[in-house]
C-alpha cells in the first residue's frame, strides 16, 4: 500500500490570510441572505428586499435618454482614428477632456461655490481605490487615520487591509445628531497617542454615510482648524455631494478653503466618484482631487494600478461636459431622492419608527433602539437577524458601522423601485404592529 | 505651521523618474514624431504596443453595430451600471476570456472560467499576486533582463523585493536552473525569504519562449523549495517564427500535483492591442489565492461598458481566430523587415520567437564596454537619432550593449527612416578603420 506523502502546503502572505477584508461581518452576511432569496415583484414576492446596498437607481432613465440621443458623440465618433487612439490610450494622466468634464461636474454640484482645476484631478477605478491610494500616500504601515463613527463598513477594508494603516475612531453620538466635536477629535488623537500610534490624518465623509446628513459648515471649520494645528491631513470623501436634497445645505471643504484664500490647503484632499450621484458603480469612475502637488504626482503614478478604461472616459466625457444635461440631471436626481426619502421617513413614522433628520444620500439612519431587549450590540444583532429572517429585509446594523450606540440601522431607499419601497414599508409596519401586540 | 508630510512609501515614488525607460517615454510625449506635423520628432520604439491589427477590430465593431460603446443589448444602463453585476467580473466575460486564452495558446489547454479573476490590466494582477504570495521584505527570483515596469509593479506598495537571476547571451539569455539555485541559496544566506519565481513567457525584453523541458525543470525547482511560480504570459498570442508557445497551464494539465503553486497573468493589452481598456486576468489553481484575489479586485475592476463590449467580441471565435492568425503574420513580417534593416547596419538581434520587440546586440558600438558606454549610446540614439529604445541596463541586463526595440508601433514605410536615423549614430560609433 503506497504511503501518501503530504505535500507541504505552499505558503501565502499575511495579507492573503488576514480577516481585515471584513467580509465576515453582518454587513456582508445580509447580502448573502439576499443573494440566496432575492425579492422579485412577480417571481418571488416573499423574498428578501435588499436595503443594505447604497446604490442609486432612481435616475437611470435620464442617463439612458441622453445616451440614446447622443450615441455618436458618446461613441468613438466619425473620426476613423477615434477608436484606435482611444484603445491605445493608457496614460495615467487620463483623457484631458474627461478630467475637465469631472472638474466641471464637481463645480456644478457645488453650484460654482468652489472651483476645481482639471490638472489636480487624478483618476482611479472607483472611490474604493481612491481612498486606499490616498491612505498609501499619506500614511505608513502602523500609522493611523482618525475616522468619525459611525462610518461606512468598507473603510475597514479599504483603508487598512493592504496599507497596514489603522483606523482610530472619533466617537459621535445621538446627543448632538452624531456631529463631530472638537472634544471628540482631541480624544481620538490622544487615544492614538496613548497606543503609540502616529496619526497622519482625519478622513470624513460629507455627506455622511451612514447618517445621510451633511456636515455643518461650523463643524468643517473646526475639523480644518484641528488638522492644521496637529499638522496632519484631511481627506474629505464627498462621494454623495450630488445627492444632497437641497444644494444650499451642502458645504464642501473646497468652499471653506476658498473662503480662506487657500491658505495651508496642501493638507486637504477630496475623493469623488460617479457611483452614487450618477448611479454608475459598475463603470468604476473615481477621483482624487488634491491641493498638494506632491500628492497629485504620486497619486497619478500610483493610479497605474487602477486606471479607468479609456472607453469609459470617452463615453462619459462628452456627457459630463454637457452642462445643460448635467444641470438638469443634478436637479431632477435631487428631487427624486428627496421624494424617496420623504416617502421612507413618512412610512417609518406611520410604523412608529424614528430616523435621524437627514438631508442627503441614498439611505436613512433609523433608530430601532426601542426594540432592543438590552442596549447592547448583541441585542442589536438579534433585532437585525429578526428583521432579516422574519421581515425579510436586509438592513445594516450600526455595529458594523462602528456606532458606539446600539440600536441604529442604515436603511437604503434608492436601490429599488417605488413599488418595492412600498412593500418594504408595509412589512415594517406589520412587524411593528406585531411587536405592539406581543408586548401588550 | 508645518507642511503635512507624505508617507515614506510615497516619498520614493514622488522622486523624478531616473530610469531611461521612463525618461525615454517622457521624451516621446514631449516631442512625438508625426509624419506631417513633426517629422523631426522622436520615433517611439520604447513602448511595447501593437498598432498593426487595430483595423481588424475596427471592422468587427462596424459589423456589429449593436455592440456599441455601451456593449451588447442596446443602451440599457441599468443592466450594466450596478456594482453587483460587475463586482467579480461578469460571468459571461470570464467564459469568453477563458475561451480566448485557450485559443491564443493554440487550444493546447482549456481554462476554467471559475479560476479566473479579472482586473483592470495586468499591472494590478501582478501586484495582487505579490500581495497574496509574499510579505514585505520577502522576495521573488526573476530572470534578467526583465521588463522595467516590474520594479514598480512588484515593489512599490507591497514591500516585496526582486532578486535578479542573471542570464547571458552565451546561453541566448535562457534561464539556467543552476543560476536560479545559486540565487536562491545566496538569498537564504542573507536571511531573505524567497516566496516565488516571476517569469515572463514569452520573455520581455528578449522575446524568447521557454521550452517544455525548462518549464518542467522550473516546476521541479519550485516544488523542491516549496515556492510559487508566477508566469506572466501576456505576449502568448504575439508569437512568430516556428516555435510553439507552451503555457505553464499546459504542463500542469498533465501533472495533478503542485497546481497550488502556479499562477498565470494574462491581459488584452498586447495580444488584442487594447491597453486603454484595462483588461487583465489572474488564473490560479489555488483556492485561497483566488478568494483573496477576488476580494482585492474591488480596487481594480474592469469598467462595465468595457466588459459588455468584450463579451461579444471575444465570443466571436471566428473573428478571434482570424485576428490571431493575421496579427501573427503581420508581426512576423515587421520583425523580418526590421531585423533585416538592423543587420544592414551590422546589428544582430537575439533569436526571438515572440513579443512585440527585438533584442538588439549593439555591444560593438559602445565605448567603454560598460553601463556608462551603453547609456551614452542610448542618449545619442534618443537625442541625435531621435529614436526611443530601451537600454539593457534599464532591464537589469548583466551584459552592457543590448537594446530592446519595439517595432509594432511602426508601419512598414517607416522602417527605412528608422534604420537611416540609427545609421547616422552607428557611423559615429564605429572604431576608426
Amino acid at each position: 500500500m503506497a504511503i501518501e506523502i503530504e505535500q507541504p502546503r505552499v505558503g501565502l502572505s499575511k495579507i492573503a490570510v488576514s480577516k481585515t477584508h471584513g467580509e465576515d461581518s453582518p454587513y456582508f452576511a445580509g447580502w448573502k441572505a439576499y443573494d440566496e432569496n432575492p425579492y422579485d415583484e412577480f417571481r418571488n414576492p416573499s423574498g428578501v428586499i435588499q436595503m443594505g446596498l447604497a446604490e442609486n437607481q432612481v435616475s437611470f432613465d435620464i442617463l439612458e435618454e441622453y445616451l440614446e440621443q447622443h450615441a455618436e458623440e458618446a461613441s468613438w465618433g466619425k473620426k476613423a482614428s477615434g477608436f484606435r487612439e482611444n484603445a491605445l490610450f493608457q496614460d495615467y494622466h487620463g483623457l484631458q477632456s474627461f478630467r475637465k468634464a469631472m472638474a466641471s461636474f464637481m463645480e456644478q454640484i457645488r453650484e460654482g461655490r468652489a472651483k476645481f482645476n482639471p490638472d489636480r484631478v487624478v483618476l482611479t477605478a472607483g472611490a474604493t481605490a481612491a481612498n486606499e491610494l490616498l491612505t498609501f500616500i499619506l500614511a505608513d504601515p502602523g500609522d493611523a487615520l482618525l475616522v468619525p463613527t459611525p462610518y461606512y463598513p468598507g473603510f475597514d477594508r479599504d483603508l487598512r487591509w493592504r496599507t497596514g494603516v489603522n483606523i482610530v475612531p472619533i466617537h459621535c453620538d445621538s446627543s448632538n445628531n452624531f456631529q463631530v466635536t472638537p472634544q471628540a477629535l482631541e480624544a481620538a488623537y490622544k487615544n492614538a497617542e496613548s497606543l503609540n500610534i502616529k496619526v497622519r490624518g482625519v478622513l470624513i465623509t460629507n455627506p455622511s454615510n451612514p447618517l445621510g446628513a451633511t456636515i455643518h459648515r461650523s463643524t468643517l471649520e473646526q475639523i480644518l482648524d484641528f488638522v492644521t494645528i496637529k499638522n496632519i491631513h484631511l481627506v474629505s470623501d464627498e462621494i454623495y455631494s450630488g445627492s444632497v436634497f437641497s444644494p444650499t445645505e451642502f458645504t464642501s471643504v473646497a468652499e471653506i478653503l476658498e473662503s480662506r484664500s487657500y491658505k495651508d490647503c496642501e493638507r486637504v484632499h477630496i475623493v469623488y466618484s460617479l457611483s452614487k450621484d450618477l448611479g454608475l458603480p459598475g463603470f468604476r469612475v473615481g477621483t482624487i482631487y488634491s491641493y498638494n502637488d506632491r500628492v497629485v504626482t504620486t497619486a497619478r503614478r500610483m493610479s497605474s494600478f487602477t486606471l479607468i478604461s479609456s472607453q469609459t472616459q470617452q463615453l462619459l466625457g462628452s456627457m459630463l461636459s454637457d452642462e445643460k444635461f448635467t444641470g438638469n440631471y443634478i436637479t431632477k436626481n435631487r428631487e427624486r431622492l428627496r421624494n424617496r426619502y420623504e416617502k421612507m421617513v413618512g412610512g417609518l413614522r406611520n410604523a412608529g419608527v424614528e430616523c435621524l433628520e437627514g438631508n442627503a444620500g441614498l439611505f436613512c439612519w433609523v433608530n430601532l433602539s426601542p426594540l432592543l431587549e438590552n442596549q447592547t450590540r448583541e441585542s442589536e444583532l438579534a433585532v437585525w437577524e429578526a428583521i432579516l429572517h422574519r421581515v425579510k429585509l436586509n438592513i445594516s446594523p450600526g455595529s458594523s458601522c462602528h456606532c458606539s450606540e446600539p440600536g441604529w440601522f442604515r436603511v437604503c431607499f434608492a436601490n429599488m423601485s417605488e413599488k418595492t419601497l412600498e412593500v418594504a414599508l408595509k412589512r415594517i409596519q406589520s412587524f411593528m404592529e406585531e411587536r405592539k401586540i406581543t408586548s401588550g | 505651521m508645518g507642511q503635512a508630510r507624505v508617507s515614506s512609501r510615497a516619498s520614493s515614488i514622488a522622486k523624478p523618474n531616473d530610469s531611461p525607460y521612463y525618461i525615454g517615454l517622457d521624451r516621446v510625449s514631449e516631442d512625438a514624431y508625426d509624419e506631417l506635423e513633426n517629422p523631426n520628432g522622436v520615433i517611439q520604439l520604447g513602448l511595447s504596443e501593437n498598432r498593426l491589427s487595430l483595423d481588424l477590430i475596427e471592422q468587427w465593431l462596424s459589423r456589429n453595430l449593436n455592440a456599441s460603446i455601451l456593449g451588447g443589448g442596446g443602451l440599457s444602463i441599468r443592466r450594466i451600471a450596478t456594482y453587483q453585476a460587475t463586482r467579480d467580473g461578469l460571468w459571461e466575460l470570464k467564459v469568453a476570456m477563458a475561451g480566448f486564452m485557450s485559443q491564443i495558446m493554440g487550444r493546447a489547454v482549456s481554462f476554467n472560467p471559475s479560476q479566473l479573476v479579472l482586473t483592470s490590466g495586468a499591472t494590478p494582477a501582478i501586484e495582487i499576486l505579490c500581495f497574496c504570495l509574499a510579505d514585505p521584505g520577502n522576495a521573488f527570483l526573476i530572470p534578467t533582463p526583465y521588463y522595467p515596469g516590474f520594479d514598480r509593479d512588484v515593489r512599490w506598495r507591497t514591500g516585496v523585493e526582486l532578486i535578479p537571476v542573471h542570464c547571458r547571451s552565451s546561453d541566448n539569455f535562457i534561464l539556467s536552473i543552476t543560476a536560479l539555485d545559486q540565487a536562491y541559496n545566496q538569498a537564504r544566506k542573507r536571511g531573505q525569504k524567497v516566496r516565488g519565481i516571476l517569469l515572463s513567457n514569452p520573455s520581455n525584453p528578449v522575446g524568447s519562449i521557454l521550452t517544455r523541458e525548462t518549464l518542467y525543470d522550473l516546476l521541479d525547482f519550485a516544488r523542491d523549495k516549496n515556492i510559487h511560480i508566477v508566469s506572466d504570459e501576456i505576449f502568448a498570442g504575439s508569437i512568430y517564427g516556428g516555435d510553439d508557445f507552451v503555457s505553464m497551464a499546459e504542463i500542469l494539465d498533465s501533472e495533478d500535483v503542485d497546481r497550488n503553486r502556479v499562477h498565470i497573468v494574462y491581459g488584452l493589452s498586447k495580444d488584442l492591442s487594447l491597453p486603454g481598456f484595462r483588461v487583465g486576468a489572474i488564473y490560479s489553481w489555488n483556492e485561497h489565492v483566488l478568494t483573496a484575489s477576488k476580494r482585492l479586485m474591488r480596487f481594480c475592476s474592469i469598467s462595465a461598458p468595457t466588459q459588455r463590449l468584450l463579451i461579444p467580441m471575444l465570443s466571436d471565435t471566428r473573428f478571434t481566430q482570424e485576428y490571431i492568425e493575421t496579427n501573427r503574420k503581420r508581426i512576423q513580417s515587421m520583425y523580418d523587415l526590421f531585423v533585416a534593416g538592423l543587420e544592414q547596419l551590422g546589428i544582430k538581434c537575439a533569436k526571438g520567437s515572440g513579443g512585440l520587440y527585438c533584442w538588439a546586440d549593439m555591444r560593438e558600438l559602445i565605448r567603454p564596454y560598460n553601463e556608462k558606454g551603453e547609456l551614452e549610446l542610448w542618449d545619442k540614439l534618443l537625442n541625435i537619432a531621435k529614436i526611443n529604445v530601451t537600454p539593457g541596463s534599464a532591464c537589469h541586463c548583466i551584459e552592457p550593449g543590448w537594446f530592446r526595440c519595439c517595432f509594432t508601433t511602426l508601419s512598414k514605410k517607416h522602417i527605412p527612416l528608422v534604420i537611416e536615423r540609427i545609421r547616422k549614430v552607428v557611423e559615429t560609433c564605429k572604431p576608426p578603420s
